[in-house]
């Protein structure tokens, strides 16, 4: 009987890499936060997930897609956990995340807010555009085709856009 | 460490833990029978993506309720296969969504108590719970400023919308002071340091709506009866229909997966 090694966390994460969000297909699981951690043991492959929004649907599809990732490589036996703390935050994007996003036309988010008194009535201003780069933009909507993005638009070259919304 | 508590103790938990997911299952489910009907096609995705958020919180609580209850029924359990006098949400959830006024009346009046309470189960004693309130309490800073955005905007809008909004406030106020009662389950939960008593919050809740109303034109309601029994799984008739339709496809394909 041959046992083969499972392969080091490095090798596994550069594997979680490839598993693109099905939403914002720029950028991969890990970059986004949603992979927390990921272990090997006697008995395969544990990775570690947390949800952007309690509601988020997509996160079965990238369950899926990061099983048949590893299975793609051999990894049989993989096991999900999903935990909730700490709460998943827009501030775990990296800065090449966040220029990927404007590239693909996505304005990236701004810091979280922090502060657990919210004003009833203010909101959030709206980020440049990722098109122009224009500041003159308006933010339309709070909430957008996901859970994660809001609504714009731009007053320069006259189009909406859609932002990630700083969580 | 819910493992350690007593019959009573746990027993008044996993009332608590439902009455929290009742009322974000149930309200829900009301805003999702927007999709496909709103004004306009913004608060179409709006509406649907605060019901999801609602209704993804509620997986959470209920999946809770069913792990610390340890009788082997999972959030789909809870949520499928109980009839309304096991619902424990509050009465102001179940009603119909009227029309946009009264839907956005009451998101702010809910929304706004769910983030006071919300803060306060951050401390919770068990971990899951304070775990679940850092994540809603994110969601929900977004859906108490789009519905007091609203509230002011209707109020201070035009008169057919002045009117809706304030005929929605009239209809809903005497729905509030369920959400402040105090039972032996709140008095249990609250001594073990893994619930939060709402009474504790109401004049917060209501210094932070009464702002809003103000802003909005709209008059406060007078001192009114004020409604209860949904906790106790006395509902309006309203729930019954609801569930009917939520629950048609589970409990005609049980263990259906797709």
């Amino acid at each position: 009987m041959v046992i083969r090694a499972l392969p080091p966390r490095r090798e596994l994460l550069a594997i979680l890499e490839t598993v693109k969000d099905p939403e914002v297909p720029v950028l991969n699981v890990v970059e986004l936060g949603i992979v927390r951690d990921v272990r090997s043991s006697d008995d395969g492959v544990t990775v570690v997930v947390t949800p952007t929004y309690s509601g988020c649907p997509a996160m079965h599809t990238i369950e899926a897609d990061i099983v048949a990732a590893l299975r793609a490589r051999g990894i049989e036996h993989v096991r999900m956990q999903t935990v909730y703390a700490p709460a998943w935050t827009t501030d775990w994007l990296s800065a090449g995340a966040k220029e990927k996003l404007r590239a693909y036309g996505i304005a990236p988010p701004g810091s979280a807010p922090d502060d657990e008194l919210v004003a009833l009535t203010r909101r959030t201003p709206s980020p440049p555009c990722p098109y122009c780069g224009s500041v003159r933009t308006q933010l339309r909507s709070e909430f957008g085709s996901t859970a994660c993005k809001s609504i714009c638009y731009c007053s320069d070259c006259r189009q909406p856009f859609e932002a990630f919304k700083p969580l | 460490m819910t493992s350690s508590l007593d019959h009573t103790t746990r027993a008044a938990y996993v009332e608590y833990l439902l009455r929290l997911g009742d009322d974000r299952l149930v309200l829900g489910h009301r805003l999702s029978q927007w999709c496909g009907h709103a004004p306009i096609l913004e608060e179409d995705i709006a509406l649907a993506n605060v019901a999801l958020d609602l209704i993804g919180q509620a997986t959470l609580l209920l999946g809770r309720a069913g792990a610390v209850e340890g009788a082997g029924r999972d959030a789909d359990a809870l949520a499928y296969f109980r009839e309304a006098v096991d619902y424990r949400n509050a009465l102001i959830t179940e009603l119909p969504k009227g029309d946009f006024a009264l839907t956005m009346l009451r998101q702010l009046l809910f929304s706004t108590y769910a983030l006071q309470q919300w803060t306060a189960l951050q401390q919770s004693a068990d971990a899951d719970l304070a775990g679940i309130a850092a994540k809603a309490i994110k969601e929900t800073r977004y859906h108490v400023r789009t519905s007091a955005s609203w509230t002011i905007m209707l109020g201070d809008g035009t008169d057919e919308s002045h009117r809706r909004a304030q005929r929605a406030l009239d209809d809903l106020w005497r729905y509030t002071g369920e959400l402040f009662l105090s039972d032996d389950v709140d008095r249990v939960v609250s001594a073990a340091g893994l619930g939060a008593p709402a009474s504790a919050f109401e004049s917060v809740w209501r210094a932070q709506v009464e702002d809003v109303l103000a802003r909005a034109t709209l008059r406060v309601p007078d001192a009114a009866w004020m409604q209860r029994g949904g906790r106790q799984g006395r509902h309006t008739e309203h729930l019954g229909h609801m569930l009917a339709e939520m629950q048609i496809v589970a409990r005609s394909f049980p263990g259906a997966s797709w």
